[in-house]
């Protein structure tokens, strides 16, 4: 039943794409103050690329920085040295960020900034990223990881990528997209477009494949595509359900659900480069959605096995036996865990609410972080601060992200399609 | 005599290049409806993946689908009289327990099927919006194996049936309340060729 390396490469098309808009729903009460001196710029056009402002709306995006307007400062310094210090601190902040974009050899640019405490004047980092001009985008979200990770503690994961599936059209007419774009939803391009159902998009590990379901056989299939040359392979074609394909922690293997043509979902691990199966779930439930534990030695899952959808965690010894996870209410599924393993996030039934919902795995204490009727697809940034999922919203789809603290939110909106099942890229990034 | 071509070799040669530019400009018209291929490293690959599956994802889409929509080209308009024009069995919530009226419209196009058993039906199960995506694709499955089963044992062929789940992707009617719902947790029996 097994397709050996199918290749080809796949069409980029040109297609217009509905760009996501960030805006902010809740941030913390105290958001740190901070002032991002527009940087000093000798390279020109930079495609239009205002290192500052990325900073500035990354940061601000989070829900826990608020950033001085331009218009308020009376110097732009561009090197610390130049920095009047009293006067940023004066002005009420506690961190200045000031920087230059500058030409090196053959159309590379280097990207320099300085992140000064104005309490103290201490210089807390002062990195360079270089690259080409085209990356400059991503330069400045490296610099947004650098300044929240030395203000918070936490490293941040502005310069990461989403995946999600975009529908356009109405019923039963659809138009299915599965675009990958920058964190903060620019930079948004198609890798796959189909008049039939895409679904369940999952990263590789290394952030370079995506496995994902489509129906453009007119049944459900599993292809796994590299991300930037398109190539793509189909990995399951088997009859019946092939569906929520997840990537092992050494990406050599693909968790997955095949139905067969008795239509009995049950979790398999696919050896990607022998295509070797191994069952890890018996009977007549559905069991479906696996989910890898970090350390790659058991999966979580959905069941229904004991009435309505619960989840699961199973070893992947042979005769391995699943332990139930989630106790409370009749509808928890969709596990994705944190990257530190210590939380489970899920969607749950709240009222007549489907939410998402976090379990610490430690104590069994249940968390319900958003706040939507439909509420779907939860997954982890990989700094494990955040969850990206998707809700509707004024009859649309919409993605929203939440700290996993519940303290900060945003939405991600596209102007006219449904946009869904986010997930969001592992760090690529050393 | 390496250069000493036959004729006869050299027209098979001739005819295999003009058919390959043939099905080169065939192959790049029909996906300039949509967009350009990069490449199409598709051929001689796997023959287990259909074509249609490396044209639909070549351009971009099968848009061959048309007025039958989510289901594509293949489909047939099937028996249109009395109860046998209804196509759609119905479901309760995270149910696939069948109703008394889905029995009956299940009996009807068994008997149909019975009586014609050159035809074939794909049971499309569905799901409402509602929870996860995947355990609707589970739920949809099983609702159309419901169907399928029912079938069964009215006699209908194994060879006739056959089944696939396309979970809350496929909704027949966009909403987000219960009046949309109830029409999208459904079972479609949808004749084939």
């Amino acid at each position: 039943m097994w397709c050996a390396a199918l290749l080809w490469l796949l069409v980029l098309p040109a297609t217009a794409l509905a760009q996501l808009k960030i805006e902010i729903t809740s941030g913390v009460t105290d958001p740190i103050p901070v002032a991002i001196v527009p940087f000093a710029n000798t390279v020109g056009a930079n495609n239009g690329v205002d290192v500052a402002q990325i900073i500035q709306n990354d940061l601000e995006g989070s829900g826990r920085f608020k950033a001085m307007a331009r218009s308020a400062m009376t110097a732009t310094p561009s090197r610390a040295q130049d920095v009047q210090i009293a006067s940023w601190k004066s002005a009420g902040n506690d961190y200045v960020v000031v920087g230059r974009v500058t030409p090196l050899a053959a159309g590379q640019v280097a990207v320099d900034f300085e992140l000064l405490n104005a309490l103290t004047g201490q210089q807390l980092a002062n990195p360079r990223f270089t690259g080409t001009a085209a990356a400059l985008r991503d330069a400045a979200h490296r610099c947004s990881d650098v300044i929240y990770e030395k203000v918070l503690g936490i490293r941040g994961a502005f310069a990461t990528r989403i995946a999600y599936v975009s529908v356009d059209g109405s019923p039963p007419s659809q138009r299915y997209q599965l675009v990958v774009a920058d964190a903060d939803g620019v930079n948004s391009r198609i890798i796959l477009e189909s008049r039939q159902p895409v679904m369940s998009p999952a990263w590789s590990p290394d952030g370079q494949w995506l496995a994902y379901v489509s129906f453009e056989n007119k049944r459900a299939s599993i292809y796994v595509q590299q991300v930037s040359s398109g190539e793509r392979r189909l990995v399951s074609g088997r009859v019946g359900i092939n569906g929520a394909p997840a990537w092992s922690p050494d990406g050599h293997r693909l968790l997955v659900t095949l139905g067969g043509s008795a239509g009995n979902p049950n979790l398999y691990v696919l050896d990607l480069s022998t295509q070797k199966l191994t069952r890890l779930t018996e009977g007549p439930a559905i069991d479906t959605e696996g989910a890898w534990a970090p350390d790659g030695q058991s999966v979580y899952f959905t069941s229904d096995r004991s009435g309505g959808p619960q989840i699961y965690q199973i070893g992947l010894a042979p005769g391995a036996k699943p332990r139930r996870i989630t106790f409370g209410g009749s509808y928890n599924a969709r596990p994705r865990l944190s990257p530190d393993g210590m939380q489970l996030a899920m969607v749950t039934q709240d009222g007549a609410n489907y939410r998402i919902a976090v379990q610490d795995l430690a104590s069994g204490t249940v968390r319900i972080l958003s706040h939507g009727r439909l509420d779907a697809s939860p997954s982890f940034a990989p700094n494990g601060a955040m969850i990206i999922f998707s809700g509707i919203e004024g009859g649309h789809s919409i993605l929203q992200r939440v700290s996993v603290d519940g303290q900060t939110s945003q939405r991600l909106r596209a102007d006219s399609a449904d946009v869904r099942e986010p997930v969001w890229a592992p760090f690529t990034h050393p | 005599m390496w250069y000493k071509f036959s004729a006869k070799w050299m027209e098979s040669k001739m005819r295999k290049l003009l058919s390959l530019m043939l099905l080169g400009s065939v192959l790049v018209l029909g996906a300039c409806s949509h967009k350009p291929p990069v490449k199409d490293a598709g051929a001689g690959a796997s023959s287990q993946v259909p074509a249609a599956g490396a044209q639909s994802n070549g351009a971009g889409g099968n848009s061959a689908a048309g007025g039958a929509g989510v289901t594509g080209g293949d489909d047939v308009a099937g028996p249109q009289e009395g109860i046998l024009a209804q196509r759609n069995i119905y479901f309760a919530f995270d149910s696939s327990e069948l109703s008394a009226d889905g029995m009956a419209l299940i009996a009807a196009h068994s008997k149909y099927l019975v009586g014609h058993s050159n035809l074939h039906v794909r049971l499309e199960g569905n799901t409402d919006e509602r929870g996860s995506r995947e355990y609707n694709i589970g739920l949809g499955e099983r609702r159309a194996q419901a169907v399928r089963r029912a079938m069964l044992l009215q006699g209908v062929a194994e060879v006739q049936l056959s089944t696939v789940s396309y979970g809350a992707e496929h909704p027949a009617v966009e909403g987000h309340d219960e009046a949309a719902w109830s029409k999208n947790r459904r079972v479609m029996i949808n004749y084939v060729q």
